[in-house]
């Protein structure tokens, strides 16, 4: 054979090496940055074996996590899935960091080394560095480092007050880690210095104009709030503003107002908040993530393939291996499991490039200022950086795409013992469709609105939670009472919670620790 | 250009101590799980890794969950095929129709087994037999190896360079590519230097250029093939061998008769268990025999021997008298080691016991290699038989043999803690290498 040194030919064959993976890689950030003007992070790439991915699954994806015995359990059950075969594991895993890590899997085959690396080092790592809701409440460049900081703290504390004691208090944060993140954002908190410069301001002012004419007259309470408040509620309200109540984050509210724990405990829950908030993000992106990536993968390769840089074998194994990943089962397919995130996101992303490009009259009247603009790459870099699943759902799923994958819309009354096909992908079914879709992705709203709401800081202590039931969807009673257990636990003191139906303001039920046996 | 890091090398198991945590975590449950094996399965299968299922209690992890059995919900699925507004669909089993993927993973999480390590297992089973912690190390460990020489190799540690082998290679190396000796060169440069010091003649000066070419070059090729070369050199090549090994029988005698329940079958089996643990230790093979008597002895299986009741009155001769006819037949003591173990409630038929003495003392004895002696009682009779000397006929009579046996071993037990201090003995003496009779 002789060597042919000027073929365009980035690799053949399904060995890799770290010459092959560097040269591809190169190939890829060309196409990514130039073509599709992605905007990413520095990347790390590393290489790993398979039993170092079950170790990464197991510990929520991070490099750095510290230790629980939750992390062991989900390492058997993984581990226990991989090896019977009921499960493969990922090509790769990816870190929102600053270097963005990617790990790639030794086994894979310099095809799949390509389309990860195109997939995760750039797809994922575009979204990361864009998206409004990353670059709100995550920040790429500490992650690592805070990361590290956990483990030692939480090692540091397990050796001075004792394993137990450590698992104790993450065991009751973990229960309520859904709880433990802010959903909007809150103004910035005033230094003290600006608090104090505005009490003197106020004074000043109250100086300037003062008129001895005011103390004549009868003291408000009395007169004018009294008619509506009475003593007590005047007061409870004065408490709630003191503690900034009502308060979503129940991790944040306990950390910063629980009696009975000491410094290093509250340093525990922040740490578990801070992890809760740094994947808040992620599960509410969870379509346009994979979409994104999966979109900006089957871009580059295929441009590859155009340029001749990698040969019909290896595009072909790369095919077989997106079409396994955008697969989507129909809903009665034994292998169903809900919509697939992949599926979903790479058929909007690759619909917006066909209504950009070639609209048909329906895009027309459904997206005026997207169909036919030609421009389908300056739309999806906006969209990747503004919206999240939900909104990204509502603004773009096209009649077009409800029909190609024949989605209907199922109601479930939990009293009836059937359910109602309330809407199919025909003209009166279109809205709903795209309205109920874009609801299911609204993590906000799907898990249980809890909030602190009222605490009894004089007489017994008692803390008051409300739950605001929409829908009528009440909580799983056993787990409900496990976890309100380690709410009193953080607490110290009585806990109880309240269901409150939020539409019509009923009390649906009412649960305390009192009531349950310790 | 990216960072690329080869990770492959760092340590692996970066999880075993959170799945330790997680085994402490639910302790209690997998506890239990290992006790109802060890009672279900065989005596030679303790000692391997178990699959046990996720224990639930103390492993939950509760959050707060929506109930799936209350409020409305609207699911959005693709495939529609036929339906039409207003269609009704049937729940299955009343349960929720759309809600399939959430039920999967919760379900799938309950009722998964996942395998405990023989280290594991055994740590578990020892707990409450409260073993000395050497005892524990020496009956976790597995074969021992010893190195043994096994011919050569090219590669090694300098130490272990064979010499001799080395210098043969090298020696028909030199001679394959002629190396020039020492003495020829020697003999070269001895005519080179007479040539120098004789008187000058014809042809001298050309002879000298030649004989000192010469020189040059055998002194070159001498250079350029070395004495000793690399490819030369031999290493003693070591072979990690188990250490000789023996075969065992292990004879188990259990009386069965209609006195003996359920716990103390439970704890009968955890003694045989022990010694078979024990003997797994030190021999490659080991035999099990089951004999048990009521008023006759039988050798049965297994399973016969713990969960079948039979009965009758107990004459405990005949047990032996089974297993001196098998050792002769079967298992000479030329060749084997044997060993006894004996679980009884010490019930024993009357003018009985002093016959078993005899027959121990006698033949018995002589054959084995230790016996051992346990007597179940009721933990209420620990007061009284505790440290007493008196007893039934057949402790009694077992005494004599005690006394005049030292691998004889009897005790009392009640509790499973009791059952190492029979062996105590046993393990006490560690030797490297099985003894031989």
């Amino acid at each position: 054979m002789t060597k042919r040194p000027t073929s365009p030919l980035l690799f053949s064959g399904s060995d890799w090496n770290f010459a092959t993976l560097s040269r591809t890689y190169d190939a890829i950030e060309a196409i990514a940055l130039e073509e599709l003007g992605l905007d990413v992070y520095p990347n790390q790439i590393e290489i790993i074996s398979s039993e170092q991915m079950l170790d990464a699954y197991s510990s929520v994806g991070m490099p750095l996590m510290y230790q629980h015995w939750s992390f062991g359990k989900r390492f058997v059950f993984e581990d226990h899935l991989y090896r019977k075969g009921l499960r493969g594991l990922a090509y790769e895993l990816v870190i929102n960091s600053n270097p963005c890590i990617s790990y790639l899997m030794e086994e894979n085959t310099m095809a799949i080394q390509a389309l990860v690396t195109a997939h995760a080092a750039f797809g994922h790592n575009h979204f990361f560095k864009n998206n409004y809701l990353f670059r709100q409440w995550t920040d790429a460049n500490a992650i690592l480092g805070y990361m590290e900081f956990a483990k030692k703290y939480v090692t540091k504390c397990e050796e001075r007050y004792g394993t137990a004691a450590v698992e104790e208090i993450l065991d009751s944060a973990h229960a309520i880690m859904d709880q433990g993140v802010f959903r909007y954002r809150r103004p910035p908190r005033l230094s003290s210095e600006k608090e104090r410069e505005r009490a003197r301001e106020r004074l000043e002012y109250e100086e300037q104009t003062y008129n001895d004419l005011w103390r004549t007259l009868p003291s408000s309470a009395d007169s004018i709030d009294g008619e509506n408040l009475s003593k007590a509620e005047r007061e409870a309200a004065e408490r709630k503003k003191a503690l900034n109540l009502p308060e979503e984050n129940l991790l944040y509210f306990l950390e910063k107002n629980s009696l009975i724990l000491e410094p290093w405990q509250r340093e525990i829950l922040r740490i578990v908040r801070v992890i809760a908030q740094y994947f808040y993000p992620q599960r509410q992106t969870k379509v346009m993530n994979e979409g994104c990536a999966t979109f900006v993968h089957y871009f580059i390769m295929n441009r590859l393939y155009d340029q001749g840089k990698i040969n019909e074998g290896t595009m072909l194994e790369i095919l077989q291996s997106h079409s396994n990943v955008v697969f989507q089962p129909d809903f009665d397919d034994p292998r169903f499991s809900g919509i697939n995130p992949y599926a979903l996101g790479f058929a909007l992303m690759q619909d917006i490039e066909r209504i950009a490009t070639e609209p048909t009259a329906e895009d027309r009247d459904w997206f005026p200022d997207l169909a036919g603009s030609g421009d389908w790459r300056a739309t999806l870099i906006d969209a990747w950086a503004n919206h999240r699943d939900e909104s990204f759902v509502l603004q773009y799923l096209s009649p077009a795409l409800i029909r190609k994958f024949r989605l209907f819309l199922l109601s479930d009354r939990a009293g009836d013992n059937f359910c109602e096909v309330a809407s199919i992908h025909n003209e009166r079914g279109y809205e709903a469709i795209r309205a109920a879709l874009a609801r299911n992705y609204e993590t906000g709203a799907n898990l249980p609105d809890i909030q602190v709401v009222d605490v009894d800081l004089l007489g017994n202590r008692h803390l008051r939670l409300a739950h605001y039931i929409k829908n009528g969807i009440l909580l799983e009673e056993e787990n409900r009472d496990a976890t309100l257990r380690h709410v009193r636990r953080l607490w110290g003191y009585d806990v109880s919670l309240c269901g409150i139906d939020a539409s019509t303001g009923e009390t649906r039920y009412e649960r305390s620790t009192a009531q349950l046996s310790q | 250009m990216p960072n690329f890091i080869d990770r492959r090398l760092n340590p692996k198991d970066k999880s075993l101590g959170n799945r330790r945590r997680f085994l402490r975590r639910a302790h209690e449950e997998l506890k239990r799980v290992v006790k109802e094996r060890i009672r279900a399965g065989k005596i030679a299968d303790v000692d391997a890794e178990q699959g046990v299922p996720m224990p639930a209690r103390g492993t939950d992890e509760p959050t707060f969950q929506p109930a799936r059995t209350s409020g409305q919900r609207q699911y959005i699925l693709p495939g529609n095929k036929e339906f039409t507004p207003g269609d009704r669909i049937p729940k299955p089993g009343g349960g929720t129709g759309g809600a399939g993927s959430r039920a999967g993973r919760g379900q799938a999480e309950d009722d998964f087994q996942f395998v405990l390590s023989r280290e594991e297992v055994l740590d578990l089973f020892f707990e409450d037999l409260e073993l000395p912690d050497m005892i524990k190390l020496s009956l976790k460990e597995t074969v021992s190896y010893k190195p043994r020489r096994a011919g050569f190799a090219t590669s090694g540690a300098p130490t272990n360079i064979n010499v001799g082998r080395t210098m043969r290679n090298s020696y028909g190396r030199r001679i394959a590519l002629h190396r020039p000796r020492r003495a020829d060169v020697e003999a070269l440069a001895r005519e080179i230097a007479m040539l120098e010091t004789a008187a000058p003649a014809a042809g001298r000066g050309q002879r000298l250029e030649e004989l000192r070419a010469e020189l040059e070059r055998l002194e070159r090729r001498r250079r350029r093939i070395p004495y000793v070369d690399p490819v030369d050199i031999r290493y003693n090549r070591f072979e990690p061998q188990p250490l000789p090994n023996a075969n065992a029988v292990m004879f188990c005698l259990m009386d069965v008769s209609s006195s003996m329940g359920e716990r103390e079958k439970d704890l009968a089996k955890r003694f045989f268990v022990l010694l078979h643990l024990f003997l797994k230790r030190r021999y490659d093979r080991i035999d099990i025999v089951f004999i048990r008597h009521t008023d006759e002895a039988r050798e049965v299986d297994e399973d016969t021997f713990f969960y079948s009741t039979q009965s009758g009155g107990t004459v405990v001769s005949t047990a032996l008298e089974e297993m001196l006819r098998i050792i002769e037949e079967r298992y000479p003591a030329r060749d084997w080691n044997i060993y006894a173990a004996q679980a009884s409630d010490g019930d024993n038929i009357a003018g009985d016991s002093e016959r078993c003495a005899s027959l121990l003392n006698g033949p018995l004895m002589r054959l084995c290699q230790y016996y051992a002696y346990v007597e179940i009682i009721d933990e209420r009779e620990t007061e009284i038989f505790g440290a007493t000397d008196n007893g039934t006929s057949l402790w009694r009579a077992y005494r004599t043999v005690n006394e005049a046996w030292p691998n004889f071993q009897m005790t009392r037990i009640a509790r499973p803690a009791d059952i190492y201090p029979v062996f105590r003995k046993l393990f006490a003496r560690q030797p490297t290498t099985p003894q031989r009779k």
